[in-house]
């Protein structure tokens, strides 16, 4: 158990809660508007006094997105250090603001000083710099280190403020020398503001700051990589104060870049951000234009443009005949049709109409899901329906919900009434996972059925779920995941239940979770009830009979028995298959003439970013099927839309796919990023091979054999078998990419939420997952036609690609013929893949946003997909070897390819 | 003579247990607290554990005597009210100096003793530094959440008298513990590096141990354990750890994450469980140490002891069951972010 740890040297804030600025941290938002500088309402608070309402701007910062507050009390009329203590002091109290880090911002030391005296987490001190000379600058920074806060360097020096890209990054870097050398800095405590300034302000000197300040954010974070890098981002746009909309967009297009050349960091407005492809695309270009200084009359045009910006609106009309009915008629027409137009109206209506707010839900509403239930058991009603359904029906409570809350405040007051759902279920998407499609659509459906959901979502740790668990006494828990890591933190989860003496029921589900694995793994873990549930509608039956006290037991009887069963017959079945030594499986490999092999030199090698890919141009490469399984409804596209059964509902199911498909390319809703990458590679030997990166260097990939025993001649297969070995002396090549469509996502998924609508919210996660599936295949065509050009001549139909009848592969790091995971950490660098598309990494490995696919290319004619399946331990040593792991982490990581227990 | 940094590589360390629950069977009445020196102090001295030092420092020595004789490597000084800021209740404020210096001479003086029988294994003295009765980032006052009944200035100067006397004592570690509001803990910070800082000399090892209050999984003032550890890091702490409030069952998720993201030591020091209905503490030493032995197989620790309602018993137990098991390694901390 006594393994080493290794603590990275991340920059770590606190307040309430952590804040970790790891590698793979998305740009930081410090929240501005708790600045007497630059926020007049905020000023006015404070100078009157008005403590509680200023502490509404904070919160409103936080709600909005930031995840440090910026607080600046500089204003003349002001005691500041008194201003900065009442305000801090205030603040501590809230704990829905100060869970966030503090930016303690101020240009006088003192204040500085009071706030560090006020917080208890490990804040930012915003700003120290060279400006009164070396001994003011070490007294100051040994104050901050005695208090532990981090420190944003202004670039300044005693003769004034760095202008110039040298001097921007010459000042960081002397005073970088002497806070690691003199004061005892962590270098990652240290944050630079090389000094964004004002540009298109019709002074030409300005016209280059902030290409400037971008290029001097390069340079910094290459001299002293562990630094961060932040600034004022509203000073750029200061010139065309009283104008948000070209204000924003100078924002966002500034901050895209200033990202992209290593920016961790910005004190912004935090609620108004703009996406990038929301811009206008001409005042985008104005923009870009300005910032990049890319023409000389950038201003003018920009300016120009700022004097037409107007406001605009829009109206859309309905009606029907239902509406002549009763309200109880109209809330179950409502409900059963997936109505939501005047649910709001009638549940008001109906509100008036019964004596208390409960007896609507009792009454109509569970009258109408009943027959949505009934219907949907039946087989009659399929998934997309019932989520719509579940729509309605929250919009409906939600109404209803502040009058029962109301009641229930009253009720308690006088007597002590409850009120009781039919179950609690605790769902969760497991650490490091980030795949919730088929957790929500369980969550609708159970919550179609009268229980109540506790929805965690997705990345909660075991520790978590176990407390939540127990907070709200939920009845059942279960876990969702996709990728193969969280099968692992699910057998830890039930461990844990075990641990702590849990004897509530465990469901498991997912894409990669199997009645078998559930068997063998998860169930012998934890005794008191471990089911896989296989889909959304199976869901509510293991419920139902879970939460029966008369039916739970068999239940849980049989399906133990089951289970036993099936352990055993795995146990006992796996004996049978025989494997080779690696290193015969060595000697058997795919095979290839490499005599008679003439590599194709790629059209162009090295790294290509496509910032902002043509939804529209994807969207033709969309594979439909997979679309119609998220939704549970099963069978060929296209023939399921005329299918006897279902066809009638896929059809519909497709419509509105296609409705939002159209408003979604047209409206810009994702962002599709792609970066692809072409290496020079060898095999080297031992199933690995070698690729130069960028800068020359090689990286090993390490890849895995087939070890099954075949039949005589059959080869088993390894990728490296595809790449010509080092001893060919011929130069061969690999490639690999990654994709995302799914930026900007959350954004639309939050307003869906709000709406309380889970149908479009679903839609949304699963169009956005074919189209990332779609980009990469669309990546693949003009990686083989164009970018690599060994098949210039491929003219394939969308189905042919859909049935891969191309030459070459992209298998993916973590699927059946690369099952280790870690390799994609490879992958990434070679790609640049995080900076390059905004792709990140969990620790399982899973990529978020979760609309994202990567892989390797191999090109060899040769090449095909394959599955290694089960190996034995001495190829996990020799591959252990190779990853320079323990065999401890290398079976942690291989476990559900290994042929044996550990 | 082998230094605690060598002897933390080697095992599991362990620290002393509770110094109330061992006075409390002395059955101490006020004329007993008062002693010669206070017969005639103008307020009710007991409850005054601190004063002890000055007026009975036969029993706490012999308190001391019994937890190294159970196998106690550090012992903790009878100091943790001993500042300005909470001998006030007595009106002793100005006794705060003395106090501190008598209790580090008294837990060193026997020390030595056990270290000069048996050199091979030297005894430590931890001078304790509580959390003060007045906190620095919460409100006493429910309707002005904005006031304070202490100063961040008030604390530091009343925590540089403590840490003057227990140094001047002789004291080998300085702990912080039973922390519940972290703002009073960096006060204790900054008094321990001003204070060797005017004196020129380097710091003492620090011990650092926080106080989880209940199933929140957060410490009094909010904070979460990570966010916690952050906000002290920068004392680059000998060891980090949890005390109090909880026993060891309810402390294992936190001492389990707290063993991930620590890059120095480890401790843990829990109540013998949670209190019963009369308030007293019933777990047993087996129980107790059976709880310990889990973590530190579990690779969770490196200095083990006890708090509230922990006995010599308590500790000889848990001495027994982890001396075989190694101590949780250092981790590794990086200085760059390559791979």
């Amino acid at each position: 158990m006594n393994t080493t740890k290794t603590i990275l040297p991340y920059l770590r804030l606190s307040g309430l809660e952590p804040l970790v600025v790891r590698p793979e941290t998305n740009f930081i938002n410090v929240g501005e508007r708790t600045n007497v500088t630059g926020s007049k309402k905020f000023a006015r608070l404070v100078r009157e006094g008005l403590y509680e309402e200023a502490l509404s701007v904070a919160r409103q910062q936080v709600e909005s997105g930031a995840q440090v507050l910026d607080v600046n009390m500089d204003d003349a009329l002001l005691d500041g250090e008194k201003a900065m203590t009442t305000f801090l002091n205030l603040l501590a109290s809230e704990p829905d603001i100060s869970k966030i880090p503090v930016m303690i911002d101020s240009s006088k030391f003192s204040i500085i000083e009071a706030g560090l005296k006020c917080i208890q987490g490990k804040c930012i001190v915003n700003s120290i710099s060279l400006k009164e000379g070396e001994a003011k600058f070490i007294e100051q920074a040994t104050i901050c280190a005695k208090y532990g806060a981090a420190v944003v360097v202004m670039a300044f020096d005693e003769n004034g403020q760095a202008d110039t890209l040298e001097k921007r990054v010459q000042f960081s870097h002397r005073a970088y020398k002497i806070l690691t050398e003199q004061v005892g800095f962590d270098p990652q405590d240290i944050i630079f503001d090389p000094n964004i300034f004002a540009i298109a302000t019709g002074i030409e000197e300005h016209n280059n700051y902030a290409v400037e300040f971008i290029e001097a954010t390069r340079q910094i974070k290459e001299l002293m990589p562990l630094t961060k890098v932040s600034g004022g981002v509203s000073n750029i746009s200061f010139s065309f104060r009283g104008n948000d909309v070209v204000r924003e967009a100078m924002h966002s297009v500034f901050l895209y870049h200033a990202i992209k050349a290593g920016m961790d960091m910005g004190i912004v407005n935090a609620g108004m951000i703009q996406i990038l492809d929301e811009i206008d695309p001409t005042l985008r270009e104005l923009c870009e234009d300005a910032v990049l200084n890319r023409r000389e009359d950038a201003t003018e045009r920009l300016i120009a443009y700022a004097e037409t910006v107007k406001a605009k609106g829009k109206v859309i009309e309905k009606d029907e005949s239902w509406r002549l009915n009763s309200v109880e008629q109209r809330l179950s027409h409502a409900l059963v049709n997936g109505i939501t137009d005047y649910i709001e109206a009638d549940t008001e209506e109906a509100r008036l109409k019964y004596p208390r707010p409960l007896d609507v839900i009792e009454g109509p509403l569970m009258d109408g899901m009943n027959i949505v239930g009934d219907l949907f058991g039946a087989g009659k009603m399929f998934l997309p329906q019932v989520v719509k359904s579940a729509r309605v029906m929250k919009k409906s409570v939600a109404v209803l919900t502040p009058f029962i809350e109301e009641e229930k405040a009253r009720m308690v007051a006088e007597n002590g009434g409850e009120i009781k759902s039919a179950g609690k279920i605790l769902l969760a998407t497991v650490k490091g996972d980030v795949h919730d499609i088929g957790k929500n659509i369980v969550g609708v459906v159970l919550g179609c059925n009268g229980y109540e959901i506790i929805d965690l979502g997705v990345m909660v740790p075991a520790e978590k779920i176990l407390q939540a668990a127990r907070e709200h006494d939920v009845d059942i828990i279960g876990l969702s995941g996709l990728i193969t890591p969280s099968l692992d933190e699910m057998v830890h989860v039930a461990r844990e239940l075990k641990r702590q003496n849990f004897n509530i029921p465990l469901l498991i589900g997912g894409a990669t979770t199997s009645r078998t694995h559930t068997a063998v793994k998860i169930a012998p873990e934890y005794e008191n009830g471990v089911v896989h549930v296989l889909d959304a509608s199976r869901s509510v039956t293991v419920t139902g009979n879970l939460l029966n006290k008369a039916l739970k037991k068999n239940f849980l009887t049989d399906v133990q028995e089951e289970y036993v069963k099936l352990n055993e017959n795995f146990r006992n079945k796996r004996p049978v298959k025989q494997y080779l030594p690696i290193e015969d499986a060595r000697k058997v490999t795919a095979g290839i003439d490499w005599n008679e092999f003439v590599p194709v030199v790629p059209k162009k090698l090295g790294l290509t970013v496509f910032e902002d890919y043509d939804l529209g141009e994807i969207a033709q490469y969309i594979d439909w099927q997979p679309f119609f399984i998220a939704w549970e409804l099963h069978g060929k596209f296209p023939a399921i839309l005329t299918d006897e059964i279902v066809g009638k509902e896929a059809t519909k199911l497709y419509e509105d796919a296609k409705v939002m498909l159209a408003q979604l390319i047209k409206e810009k809703w994702l962002q599709a990023k792609a970066v692809i990458g072409i290496f020079p590679a060898n095999e080297i030997g031992k199933d690995s091979v070698a690729v130069k990166d960028l800068n020359g260097n090689d990286v090993d990939l390490h890849f895995l054999r087939q070890q099954i025993k075949k039949a005589p001649g059959q080869p088993n297969f390894c990728l490296a078998d595809f790449i010509a070995p080092k001893s060919s002396n011929k130069q061969d090549y690999i490639g690999g990419f990654a994709v995302t469509a799914g930026i900007g996502i959350e954004k639309w998924l939050e307003k869906f939420e709000k709406e309380h609508d889970d149908y479009s919210s679903i839609m949304l996660k699963a169009l956005a997952d074919r189209f990332a599936e779609a980009f990469a295949e669309l990546m693949h065509e003009r990686v083989r036609k164009e970018f690599w050009g060994y098949a210039s001549e491929e003219h394939l139909s969308n189905e042919q690609l859909i049935k891969e009848e191309y030459q070459g592969i992209r298998p993916a790091p973590g699927y059946p013929a690369c099952p280790e995971h870690t390799e994609k950490y490879k992958l990434f660098d070679l790609l640049d893949a995080t900076n390059n598309t905004g792709i990140t990494l969990t620790e399982s490995l899973a990529m978020y946003p979760a609309s994202s696919v990567s892989g390797w290319y191999f090109a060899n004619p040769q090449s095909k997909y394959f599955g290694i399946g089960k190996i034995e331990k001495d190829q996990v040593i020799d591959y252990a070897e190779r990853k320079g792991w323990t065999v401890e982490e290398a079976e942690k990581w291989l476990r559900p390819n290994l042929e044996y227990d550990i | 003579m082998k230094s605690i940094y060598d002897c933390a590589k080697e095992r599991i360390l362990i620290i002393d247990g509770a110094m109330g629950t061992m006075i409390q069977r002395h059955k101490l009445q006020e004329a007993d607290y008062r002693g010669q020196r206070f017969a005639n102090h103008h307020i009710e001295l007991k409850g005054n554990s601190d004063v002890l030092c000055l007026t009975q420092p036969g029993i706490i020595q012999s308190i001391h005597r019994e937890y190294l004789e159970a196998g106690a490597d550090i012992i903790e000084t009878n100091t943790f009210s001993s500042t300005s800021i909470a001998q006030a209740d007595y009106d002793l404020q100005a006794l705060a100096f003395e106090l501190n210096v008598a209790a580090a001479k008294l837990a060193k003086e026997v020390t030595n003793e056990f270290t000069a029988k048996n050199p091979g294994k030297p005894r430590f003295v931890a001078g304790a530094i509580g959390p003060l009765n007045k906190t620095l980032s919460i409100s006493p006052d429910v309707n002005n959440p904005g006031f304070r009944s202490v100063y961040f200035d008030e604390v530091v100067e009343s925590y540089i008298e403590q840490v003057r006397g227990l140094h001047e004592g002789g004291v080998d570690l300085l702990l912080i513990e039973t922390i519940f509001d972290t703002l009073n803990c960096k006060a204790a910070i900054y008094a321990i590096k001003t204070y060797f800082q005017s004196i020129g000399q380097p710091t003492l090892p620090i011990m650092i141990s926080g106080t989880i209050t209940d199933a929140s999984g957060r410490t009094l003032s909010g904070q979460t354990l990570e966010a916690f550890y952050i906000s002290v890091m920068h004392a680059k702490p000998f060891s980090i750890g949890l005390n109090c409030a909880l026993g060891g069952e309810q402390m294992r998720p936190y001492i389990e994450e707290l063993s991930q993201i620590a890059s120095c030591y480890v401790s843990c020091y829990p109540n013998a469980g949670l209190p019963n209905a009369f308030g007293e503490y019933d777990e047993e030493p087996a129980d107790t140490a059976h709880i310990i032995a889990d973590f530190a197989k579990s690779g969770f620790v490196n200095i083990v002891g006890g708090c509230c309602g922990t006995t010599p018993a308590h500790i000889q137990h848990m001495a027994e069951h982890v001396k075989s098991i190694q101590p949780r390694p250092l981790p590794v901390v990086e200085t760059s972010l390559a791979l």
